[in-house]
């Protein structure tokens, strides 16, 4: 085996062996399973049960029709139990107090108010947090019924007819979805706005975490083999350049491996939690649950479009170059972190331990957060002169550049910014090797800048 | 025949000359000690033989052939500034190590299994080097530098931190490998080891070589006309005869003789002839030209040069 490739594998095996490698590997994915499962787990929690509901209705305008019992919802209506004769009107107090004693799962007051504001208020009185699909489902419930009524009304006092009212709604029902296409030439291309912001913005931020985390490592690596004085019995063996190199590719495995590692122990955690939660019914009571609402929507004005939503996002999922993307973002991930692991690795070489690292942290963060504000600036304006140009910038193409990319960007000025971070990478490990190789062999010395100027200068 | 012969080496630091011009020569076979003050450039003509760092102006040398990486497995080097991951186990390490050097794993697992065994440390194997005392991990150090077998062997320092046992130990590791047909090269400040183990040195101060040679030689050119007689006889007549020519530094009388030190002044004189004068007045016990000590001449000599550059 090369000497090189006896480095990589000393830097991968002892990184991937150690316990807070494997606690990180194991707790990551677990933690983002369990907010899954967190909220799976909200979702049905009350579904289970059946629920018995309490109804006071001050507007006289409910029943059996308006409120429909579900497989798990059955509502009662208790308005006349609790009307007060004598002060003409309902008594909520005594309701909320005998509320608390009975096995009713809600108490729902719709006040009299309701039916003829704009905003009216309506109160869910429970023992529990009640789950959203119940108060979504009330909600929608309430607001059609109003909507009716206040409709009936009005067209009373204008003198129209049930049936020209039908035909008006009917008329008037529209429903607007802006989809977004791009022309490129021959080619055209749905585009969905939202769907691309969350690519972007999702692999800009891994890249960020990815440059920071590792480019540490690889500084801690550094500093450790100075301060253990193991570096001049390698560097008699080796290259300091070798060693370098060695490093940084072995802690760039170590970190492909945790990456994939993670997305692959997600999608098994959440896997399994689901079979083990939610047995075949259960989800079948959630899509129906999502159904309700959606028809009860159907023609009401004020369109919740979820359906319409999730078409586009399969639409425009399959109308983005998904092996473009993900070529592009392995090459700015891994390419953004080799630019940096030198520029972390000549930094760990000039210094004795970690708390000197400071001073020498600036020209390295300062770029990655300008590329994270750009980002986010890029994705409102993804042609904008400020996000190409960042684009284009190899310190700060790696987390800008993937923002764009669903946007459309021109060829050549991909290639531009891929042949720039390459020729910016070399460029920066042969600075970085120079100052490493000096620095490595330097001890208690008060490094500055132009010290680092100096060695960057020193022959061989 | 020389194993390492350096030539007109310079190495120039920014401002700081680190070494002026400075040509050695390690014959095969020899214990060479590297001599010099602290800051004298050792250590950077070490590391230019290491090819650590390369000289600006010079050549080394080693069996004739110019030096090149290929080289790099035919020396072992313990440096000064010497150390081991420590949370790495002590076997996996070695192993890693020897196999930098160019070593296959097998080789150098089977030949550190037999130095595990001569040192009886076999247990630490699988223990990390934090778990290991510091004199304990010097052993594993001289180890991993000895292991593949190089002609030509370079300590820095090798005692410090060693206790007399170990460096006892360690010393005559060294001249045993010496004795299988290695060539040492050895830097110390230490200079009663020099003397117990080097046969050839050189002398560095100030970036400038300003001493060379075997060590017996070095010691007799040093030899001031200084003389250690021990005699049976009567001092009270001797010492009015050796006044003129004699200047007596140490005198030890008992009951019938004693024992006399004293310088030549008068150069013109031999020892053969102080020797027949002695001789008239008892009988000679001993007879001995006295010669300096490694550490007189490194004082002596740097000294000099340094009121000289002065």
């Amino acid at each position: 085996m090369s000497k090189i490739g006896l480095i990589i594998k000393r830097e991968y095996i002892t990184r991937v062996k150690k316990k807070s490698f494997i606690i990180m590997t194991i707790l990551g994915p677990l933690l983002f399973a369990g907010v899954v499962v967190a909220m799976i787990l909200m979702m049905k929690m009350d579904d289970d049960e059946f629920k018995k509901i309490a109804v006071i209705d001050e507007t006289g305008l409910f029943n059996d029709n308006v409120l429909l019992n579900t497989e798990y919802i059955e509502f009662d209506f208790v308005s006349t139990e609790y009307f007060d004769p004598v002060a003409v009107k309902y008594d909520l107090t005594r309701a909320k107090k005998e509320f608390n004693g009975s096995d009713y799962y809600a108490l729902l007051y719709i006040p009299h108010t309701a039916a003829n504001t704009v905003k009216g208020q309506v109160q869910l009185i429970s023992h529990k947090q009640t789950n959203l699909g119940l108060k979504m489902y009330i909600t929608n419930s309430i607001e059609k019924r109003l909507k009716d009524v206040k409709l009936d009304l009005k067209a009373q006092d204008l003198g129209i007819s049930d049936k020209d009212v039908q035909d008006i709604l009917v008329a008037v029902n529209t429903n607007i979805n802006v989809v977004t296409t791009v022309i490129d030439g021959e080619e055209e291309r749905e585009t969905s706005t939202q769907i691309t912001m969350i690519i972007g913005y999702v692999c800009g931020l891994l890249i960020y975490m990815f440059v920071f985390m590792y480019g540490n490592l690889v500084m801690q690596g550094v500093i450790e083999e100075k301060s253990n004085r193991i570096i001049e019995v390698i560097v008699s063996s080796v290259k300091p350049f070798q060693l370098m190199m060695g490093k940084i590719l072995g802690i760039a495995l170590v970190g492909i491996t945790q990456f994939m590692l993670w997305v692959i122990l997600t999608f098994a955690f959440i896997t399994i939690a689901q079979t083990a939660l939610l047995d075949e019914t259960d989800v079948a009571k959630l899509t129906q649950t999502m159904d309700v609402s959606g028809q009860l929507d159907v023609d009401s004005q004020l369109s919740d479009d979820n359906a319409v939503k999730f078409e586009e996002i399969f639409r425009s999922l399959s109308s983005i170059n998904i092996p473009l993307i993900l070529g592009l973002f392995l090459f700015y991930f891994i390419g953004g972190y080799l630019l940096y692991a030198a520029l972390f690795a000549a930094i760990g070489s000039a210094v004795d331990n970690e708390a000197d690292t400071q001073q020498f942290m600036l020209p390295i963060s300062a770029p990655l957060m300008l590329g994270l504000i750009v980002m986010f600036y890029a994705i409102n304006n993804p042609s904008g002169s400020l996000a190409y140009w960042f684009s284009i910038i190899p310190f700060t193409s790696p987390i800008v550049m993937l923002v764009r990319i669903p946007f459309g960007v021109p060829v050549v000025e991909v290639i531009t910014s891929v042949v720039l971070l390459i020729l910016t990478f070399i460029l920066m490990t042969w600075v970085a090797a120079k100052i490493y190789r000096v620095g490595i062999l330097m001890y208690g010395k008060k490094v500055t800048y132009k010290e680092l100027w100096k060695w960057f200068r020193y022959k061989n | 025949m020389d194993v390492l012969t350096a030539n007109n080496i310079v190495k120039k630091f920014s401002s700081h000359l680190a070494l002026d011009d400075v040509s050695v020569s390690v014959p095969q076979g020899s214990v060479f000690g590297l001599l010099g003050p602290n800051g004298a450039g050792k250590t950077t003509l070490i590391r230019i033989i290491n090819q650590i760092t390369a000289p600006d102006s010079g050549i080394v040398y080693l069996n004739g052939e110019k030096l090149s990486e290929k080289h790099i497995s035919q020396i072992g080097y313990l440096p000064e500034e010497r150390g081991l991951y420590k949370k790495m186990a002590v076997g996996e390490q070695a192993l890693y190590l020897c196999q930098l050097k160019g070593m296959s794993k097998t080789d150098a697992l089977k030949g550190l299994k037999q130095w595990f065994q001569k040192f009886e440390i076999e247990s630490w194997w699988g223990k990390k080097v934090e778990e290991l005392s510091k004199g304990m991990q010097q052993k594993v150090q001289f180890i991993i530098t000895v292991l593949h077998k190089p002609q030509l062997l370079i300590f820095d320092e090798p005692f410090s931190g060693f206790d007399p046992i170990n460096a006892n130990m360690l010393k005559n590791e060294i001249l045993e490998l010496r004795n299988n047909g290695a060539t040492i090269i050895f830097s110390t400040h230490n200079m009663s080891s020099v003397e117990e183990i080097c046969d050839h040195i050189a002398l560095i101060n100030k970036s400038k070589k300003i001493l060379d040679g075997s060590v017996n030689v070095i010691r007799k050119e040093y030899a001031s006309d200084i003389y250690e007689i021990s005699y049976d006889g009567f001092f009270n007549t001797l010492e009015p005869t050796l006044m003129s020519d004699y200047k007596i530094l140490e005198v030890t009388n008992h009951q019938q003789g004693g024992t006399i030190k004293l310088e030549m002044l008068n150069k013109e004189i031999s020892s053969n002839e102080l020797l027949n004068k002695m001789m008239q007045f008892g009988t000679i016990n001993s007879f001995q030209k006295h010669l300096p000590s490694m550490n007189d001449i490194f004082i002596k000599v740097i000294g000099d040069t340094n009121s000289v550059t002065e």
